[in-house]
Parts: structure tokens; sequence; C-alpha cells
């Protein structure tokens, strides 16, 4: 166990000891023992900016599932690293800013912070995995963090059906990468993304590189809430906020951008890949910001937002892989490689204002006890720091200087007009479309801001009346992410040779070195003129949102995609709702019936396929007399038990029949079996007597004529099958006996009864398994007849 | 459900004793003779049931306070870590051994670490089956 090997397992171990500091310690908030792991990782990762990422200590693979090629080997690069240092710098914040956002005395604060922490590993464990199978373990991992993180206050009828839809939706589209993956392995026989991306030349003419690059697409797509799979992004918003700044903002959405970025070595210069990408991450963009305007919440605005930005950043993403094109010549890579390189740098400023952003709403949520933007108005001057921070985040997301989104944002204007300039065809659209996406983006920022701080104050409508600003542990988290959001406009090169090169050398290794430097002012070019003209737009619609806010009244509900969803999640219910009704009847009659005609069907089935020949009992030793007499004895018992007129007496009968089975075992020389016979009968005997006295009376009448014709058929069935069975196995022999084995019993396990040495030592698994079912089957009925609610006590 | 019938809970008083011995018995003849863990474990229930007929649940309960679901419980611990002992001498889960030791008055005697085993099996047995027995009879 070194380095990584048990860094990764840091968060898990620590979620184990979570329970005890809860229940134990519980004058301290539990947060306090939980934010030193996420600032311990964060210092580990961040020594490696100092030398660069390649040079870490590489660990050495654990095998896992070596005959799977399933290892559990770690791969720390400049992508990883970047990604490692967000999930704990923002892990961090977000844990403090928790401390006070959650109140230690009425919140479960242990589910919390386990599945926090539960997040917080899984998620690491994405970005440092090398082998394709974990990653996809710790994928899912992330998803079902997320659903417990969102259900977080589960007895909420909203955050169920949001928790649900985020699980259907991403886990949906984790079992399409997994096929991808396989798909993959398939074409290379390796689950190692290094090997993959080592050998990836030969890969694109294979018939399934397209198959492939669509199931892993569609992993990132749902999981990054691209369009139309965005719906369940602004759902997830019934989590706690700071969940919402964590997961829903900063570090879980961004896994689909993480993913691609990592497969451009691989998939990157295919157009197909710069297609798709580029142009869902278009359309999100511009939908995720259309929507935004509308929102009346200021979660569901920022979430919409959200979708929006990642939008953006896939699109840049897409346009950058093409410059791994092998067609191109090298100067037109080059200037859409730096596509790849806004798409990272604006990612490092989204989860940083964003987070910030998210963290202020919470302030607003908890301070005034709504997050109605037609309730809110005029807090500047009660949360003036607050309102600061708000206008930092939101200027730097609308993209205004002096704040870093500023600089991304002039970025992601080249990236598209160079596409719009080397690839030609519908890519000349992109600019326009990125044009008008921005000046949403600028509308809703405005909203943002002057709808909640400025304007009239209406204490009457908020639940609770904030007298002063929020407490200042709250406002500790988002000022220092606003402060980052200053000093990265003026030092953005603070960035570029620590993180910005090892991480394009990672996303685009085919070029070999790579010299970043940001700055700010380029002259008056085609970018600059854009955000002027944003801001111009931007401020005029605003001034007159309510006479044009009616367009969104012209899309009918049901053409949108959260109604299709809805739709067909209850038409999924319904039907297996319908299913489960029809064969469930309730009856123990009709499951009988079901259990034996599946009985008849594949036993009878599987033997007249295996037995063709029939049977052949010439071979067979002769009947003595004394077995003619029990046999005869017998099936007189079987009789009685068919015709017997009160239940108990056919219970009697049952047991009879038994103990006469016993007397075979005995003839047979099998003393074991025989003595088990014995004893289960009796007890089995006197629970079938204890049970009658739940069981209806029986008939005196027989039952109406075609019920009688299906038991007939059934008891029929079920007796010919068996016969026949029992006759024909003796002369066929399907596979070579391994009683030989057992018959070494007493050398290899020094036991001279055959049976019990089989029972507890050769094949003692399956005894374990066989008693962990009874004790299963004992708790069940136990359950049932102890627990149930009272009822039928009358009788 | 209370009844008194003296013959039987005369006669009974005597057979369980001898029941359980055989049930003892049993179990430690599996080795090399016709029983072992499971059988011993189901005819000690059944001796149990016959008490319960017998007399009836409280008396019983009086006389052996045993919880059956925390005995079928522990029956299980026992048998899984028995099993996953062998992890600790590098064995594979679940390998059983035995040996011959030489006791002073007894003289030789084979131990195995089967026993451990099959002693979870037993209880579990015993423990799952009265528990069954005992939560439908109780319900009556």
């Amino acid at each position: 166990m070194d380095g990584l090997n048990f860094i990764i397992w840091i968060p898990f171990l620590f979620a184990l000891i979570i329970p005890l500091l809860f229940l134990y310690i519980s004058r301290i908030h539990t947060g306090w023992f939980v934010l030193p792991v996420p600032v311990m990782l964060f210092a580990y990762f961040f020594r490696f900016l100092q030398t660069s990422p390649e040079h870490a200590p590489v660990s050495q693979p654990l095998t896992w599932l070596s005959f799977l090629n399933i290892e559990l080997s770690w791969h720390l690069d400049g992508l990883s690293l970047l990604f490692t240092l967000i999930i704990t710098g923002v892990g961090s914040l977000v844990v403090l800013y928790s401390i006070y956002y959650l109140d230690k005395e009425t919140e479960a604060l242990h589910n919390f912070y386990i599945y926090l922490l539960l997040f917080m590993g899984s998620m690491i464990g994405v970005v440092l995995s090398d082998n394709l199978m974990v990653l996809y373990v710790f994928w899912e991992m992330t998803s079902v963090s997320s659903l417990l993180l969102i259900a977080y206050w589960y007895e909420r009828r909203k955050s169920r059906d949001g928790a649900q839809k985020s699980m259907l939706i991403t886990i949906f589209g984790g079992f399409c990468m997994l096929m991808g993956f396989l798909l993959l392995h398939g074409m290379t026989g390796t689950f190692s993304i290094r090997e993959m991306i080592a050998g990836h030349e030969h890969m694109m003419e294979h018939p399934l590189f397209v198959p492939a690059m669509m199931l892993i697409l569609l992993g990132a797509f749902t999981k990054s809430a691209q369009f139309p799979f965005h719906i369940w992004l602004p759902d997830a918003m019934e989590a706690p906020t700071p969940i919402s700044a964590y997961l829903h903002s900063a570090t879980m959405v961004k896994a689909g951008l993480y993913l691609v970025a990592r497969f451009t070595p691989i998939f990157g210069g295919s157009t197909e890949w710069l297609g798709w990408v580029t142009l869902i991450g278009i359309l999100t963009l511009f939908w995720g910001s259309f929507m935004a305007v509308k929102q009346i919440d200021l979660k569901a605005l920022l979430a919409y937002s959200t979708v929006s930005q990642l939008g953006l950043i896939m699109c840049l993403l897409g346009i950058g892989s093409y410059s791994l094109n092998s067609g191109l010549d090298q100067a037109i890579a080059s200037s859409l490689s730096v596509a790849a390189l806004a798409a990272m740098f604006h990612l490092i400023n989204h989860s940083i204002f964003k987070g910030s952003l998210f963290m202020i709403v919470g302030i607003i949520d908890h301070e005034t006890g709504t997050r109605d933007i037609r309730k809110l108005g005029g807090l500047m001057s009660l949360m003036p720091i607050s309102f600061t921070l708000t206008v930092i985040g939101s200027l730097s997301m609308a993209g205004l200087p002096p704040f870093s989104g500023f600089l991304s944002k002039e970025m992601f204007f080249s990236g598209v007009l160079q596409a719009s300039r080397e690839i030609g065809s519908w890519y000349v659209l992109l600019p326009y479309a990125a044009w008008l996406a921005s000046v949403f983006t600028f509308i809703y920022c405005f909203i943002l801001i002057f709808q909640t701080f400025t304007g009239e104050y209406q204490p009457e409508k908020l639940d609770k009346q904030p007298d002063q600003d929020a407490p200042l542990g709250m406002l500790i988290s988002p000022t220092i992410l606003a402060t980052f959001v200053v000093i990265l406009f003026f030092f953005p090169n603070l960035l570029s040779d620590t993180i910005l090169e090892p991480v394009m050398r990672a996303i685009l290794p085919q070029f070999g070195s790579f010299e970043v430097s940001i700055h700010a002012w380029h002259g008056w070019n085609t970018e600059l003129w854009m955000t002027i003209g944003i801001v111009l737009v931007g401020s005029l619609l605003y001034a007159r949102l309510s006479k044009w806010n009616t367009i969104y009244d012209t899309l009918p509900a049901r053409f949108t995609i959260n109604h299709a969803y809805t739709q067909g999640l209850k038409g999924i219910e319904h039907v297996s709702h319908r299913l489960m009704e029809r064969h469930m009847t309730g009856l123990s009659r009709d499951y009988l019936i079901y259990i034996f005609a599946f009985m008849i069907m594949l036993l009878g089935g599987a033997s007249l396929f295996l037995f063709k020949a029939g049977f052949d009992t010439g071979s067979n030793a002769p009947i003595s007399l004394f077995e003619w007499v029990l046999a005869i004895a017998m099936v007189a018992v079987a009789v009685v038990v068919a015709l017997a007129s009160s239940g108990l007496l056919s219970i009697i009968a049952v047991g009879a029949l038994g103990y006469l089975m016993s007397l075979f075992f005995v003839i047979f020389r099998a003393p074991d079996l025989a003595l088990t016979q014995l004893v289960v009968e009796t007890i089995t005997t006197t629970l079938f007597v204890l049970c009658l006295y739940y069981l209806p009376k029986m008939h005196k009448k027989p039952g109406p004529r075609r019920f009688r014709l299906t038991n007939l058929l059934i008891a029929l069935g079920v007796g010919g099958t068996l016969t026949f069975i029992g006759l024909s196995a003796q002369g066929h022999r399907l596979f070579a006996p391994i009683s030989n084995y057992f018959e070494d019993a007493y050398e290899l396990a020094g036991a001279k009864n055959m049976v019990n040495a089989i029972l507890v030592d050769f094949r003692a698994l399956d005894t374990m398994m066989e008693i962990v079912v009874l004790l299963i089957a004992g708790l069940g009925v136990y359950t049932l007849i102890k627990l149930r609610p009272a009822r039928r006590n009358d009788r | 459900m209370k009844f008194t019938d003296m013959i039987l809970q005369t006669s009974a008083k005597v057979a369980v004793f001898i029941i359980l011995t055989f049930a003892v018995f049993l179990f430690f003849a599996g080795h090399h003779n016709p029983g072992g863990g499971f059988i011993g474990g189901l005819v000690t229930a059944s001796a149990l049931v016959l008490m319960y007929i017998a007399f009836d649940v409280e008396t019983v309960h009086k006389i052996i306070p045993f919880d059956y679901k925390k005995m079928a419980a522990l029956g299980v611990l026992i048998a899984v870590s028995s099993g996953l002992a062998a992890l600790l001498f590098d064995a594979p889960i679940l390998s059983q051994t035995f040996g011959y030791v030489e006791f002073p008055i007894i003289g030789t005697v084979e131990l195995a670490t089967a026993v451990i085993f099959d002693l979870g099996v037993y209880l579990t047995v015993v423990g799952v089956a009265s528990m069954i027995i005992l939560s439908i009879g109780e319900d009556v």
C-alpha cells in the first residue's frame, strides 16, 4: 500500500467512523471532523503542482479480477490532477460551509457526511482510474451517492422524485458507457486507457469505432446534463445547497467533461466526435441559458445556467479535439487546439464562480426562507457582503472584466470563430449561436443580481426576516472563491505552466509541448466587439424583460422533454402494475399452478430431450418382496392423502408417507438419509398441524369441472414427469460421475462418513450458503408472523 | 393453548432426555458414522418440539430461556468465521484440516476443524427450526 493505492481509500475509510463520531461526540458538529479529509487530500495533490504531474510516483497496480484484465491501477496526469484539486479544494470549502448551513441539532449529519465522503472518494476514483472497469464502478458510485444526497430530505416528495430522475437518467447513461467500454475492450484487448491511447492509430478504421464512441458519449452527456438529458439537473436542486454547489455544479456534472477530455486522444480528430460533441454542446449552451431566464427559483436559475455553461465547455472540447485530425496543417491545428485550452480554463473558472454563487443563494435561502425571486428584493443594504460576492460571481459568469470569466469567455469566442473559419460547413453558425446564448447568460446574471438585491424590500412575503448578513462562517467559503475570481483575472498565468500545460499535454498528447499564455487585452478584435454587443443588447433586453418574456408560453407543456419523461415513467409504471396484477393473484393455488406447470415444462421437456431413447429397466436389480410391500403401502397412503375428508387426516397421511420413505433408505443402506428423513418428517408434520389452524376449512363438495380438470392435468403431469426421470436417470449417464473423488474421504478429510465429509469439507461452501438461506427463511417466517399489523384477532 | 396430560408430560420428561443425549451423540458421531450437525440439530429441535407439545410455551421458556433468533444467527456467524479463519493460514476459504492428538488417559484422538463448522450448522438448524415452530405456535 503506497501512494495513490492508499490515498484513494481515505474518504471511504473515514466514512466508516462518521456514525461513531456523530453518535458519541454530538456536542461538536460532525463537519469539523470531516473537514481535515479534503484539506489533507488537497495538500497531498497540491504538491504535484511543483513537479510535473507526469513525474508523480506511479503506484504498483493491485490485481483485482486478473482473469478479466481488471486491476486497480491509478494514473495521475495533468487532467486528473486538475480534477482532484477541484474535487478536494471545492470539497474543503463546501464542508466548511455545510458546518454552518446544516444545524447539528436537527439534521441527520451522519447520513450527510457519509454520502459526501462516499461521493468524494468515488469522484477521485473516477479521475484517477486507469482501468476502464474500475472507472465505471466509481462512476456509478458517484451516481448512487448523488441519488442519496438529492434525497437527503427524503420526507419531501420532490426530493425523492428529483433523486429518482437523476438516477434513472445517469444510470441509463452509465450503462451505455459500460457497453462502450466493452466494445473498446473488444477492439483493443485491454481496459487500460494509457494502453489504448498508445495503440489508437488503427482504431479509426474499426467498424465498432463509431458505436463505441456514441455509447461513451451517451454516458458523458447524461452525466454532464447535456441536452436533452439536462432535465435531471434542475430537479436535483432539491438537495441541500452545499451539495448543489459541490456535486451539481463543481464536480460530478463535470465527470462527463472529464470523460470527453480523457477520450479525446482516442476519438479526437474524427469528424463524428467533432460533430456530436460540438453540436450537443452548443445546443445545451443555448437552451440552458434561454431557459434560465424564465426561472423564478434562484437555484433553478443557477441549475439551468450550469447546464448552459457545461454545454459551453463541451462545445469547446469538441472543437479542440479536431486539432488531432491528421488532414489539417500545423497552423490550423494549433489554432483549433486553443479551444481545448479555453475549455479547461473555463472549467476552472466555472467551478469557482458557480460554487460561490450557489453558496450565496444558500445563504439567501437560509436567511430569508425563500428562493423565489418574486418575493425577494432590496436585500442589498441588509446583506452587503453577499451582494458584493453575487456581483463578482455573476459578472464573471456573464463574461465581463475584471473577472476571470471574461478571459475564458473571450477564448470561447476565439474558439468558435476559429471553428467557423477553418472547418466551415454548419460550423459557420457557431459564433451566432454562441453570441445569442451569451446574451441570455447576461440577462439571467442581471436577474440574479438585481431582482434579489435591488428593488423593493418585501418583508411581509418572507418566511424569516434577515436582520443582518449571514454568519461569518458561511461567508468564508464564497469569499475565498470570489477572491480567486478576481485574482485569476489579473494573474491568469499563475495557472498556465503549473496546471494548464500539463492538462493540455494529457488531452492532446500528439502535440508534444504546449506554451500557454493568457492575456486580457488582445486589441479591438471581433471577440471584444462581441462582448460589447452582448452588454448593449443584453441590457436593453433586460430592461424590457416583461415585454418579451411571453415567448416562454408559446411552447405548450405537452411538448417539453420533462413532459415526455413524466409520461414515459407513468406508462412504464402502469404497464408493470397491470402485469403484476394479472399473475400475482394472492391465491397460493395459482402460485402452485405456476410452479408445477414450469416444473413439468422444464424438467419434462429437458428429460424428453435428453433421454430420447426412453428407459430400460432390464439392468435394474430384482425387486424383493419387502420392497413390494413398502411400495404398495405407500400407494395406499397416497390415496388416503388425496381422498381424506379432513385436513388433519391428510397431513398425518403425508407424514406416514415420509416415514415409509425413510424405510426405503434403510433398505438401500443410506442411514444418514433415513435418519434425516425421519426427523425432518417429524418436524414438518408438527409444523403442518400448527399451520392447519390458519388454513381454510376443506370444501366438502368438489369444485367446478374446469378447476378439477386443471388439477388432474397438473397432478398427472408432475407424477408422470418425475416417474419418467426417476426411471430413465438410472440408464443414462450424462456426465462423468464425481463420486469417485469422495471415496477418498478418509485420506482427504480424515472422515469415515463420506456424507458428512461432503457436507462440512468438500462442499462446505454449499452448506454455508444453505444455512444462511435457512436463517433468512426463518427470519422471514418470524417477521411475517410476529411483526404483522394486528388483525384478525377476533377469530 | 394450555392443557395438561399427565401421561404425555411424564413420558416426555424421560424421552426428551434420551433424545437430547442421542442428539449430542449424533453430532459427534458425524465424522465417522451416520450423524453430523444437521441431523443432530434436527433431533434436538424435535426434542424441543416434544417439550412444547407436552408443556406450554411459558413453562418451557422458563426452563430453556434461549433466544432462538440469536442462536441461529450465532450459528451462521460461527460457520462463516470458521470458514474465513482458513484465510489467516493462507488457505482457501472454508478449508478444513484434521490431526491426531495424543491425550494422557484417553489415548489418540482425532481432532478436526470441521467440528467447529458443524457446530455452526447445528446451532443454525436448532435455532431456525425452533424459531419457526415457536413463532407459529405462539400465535395460535
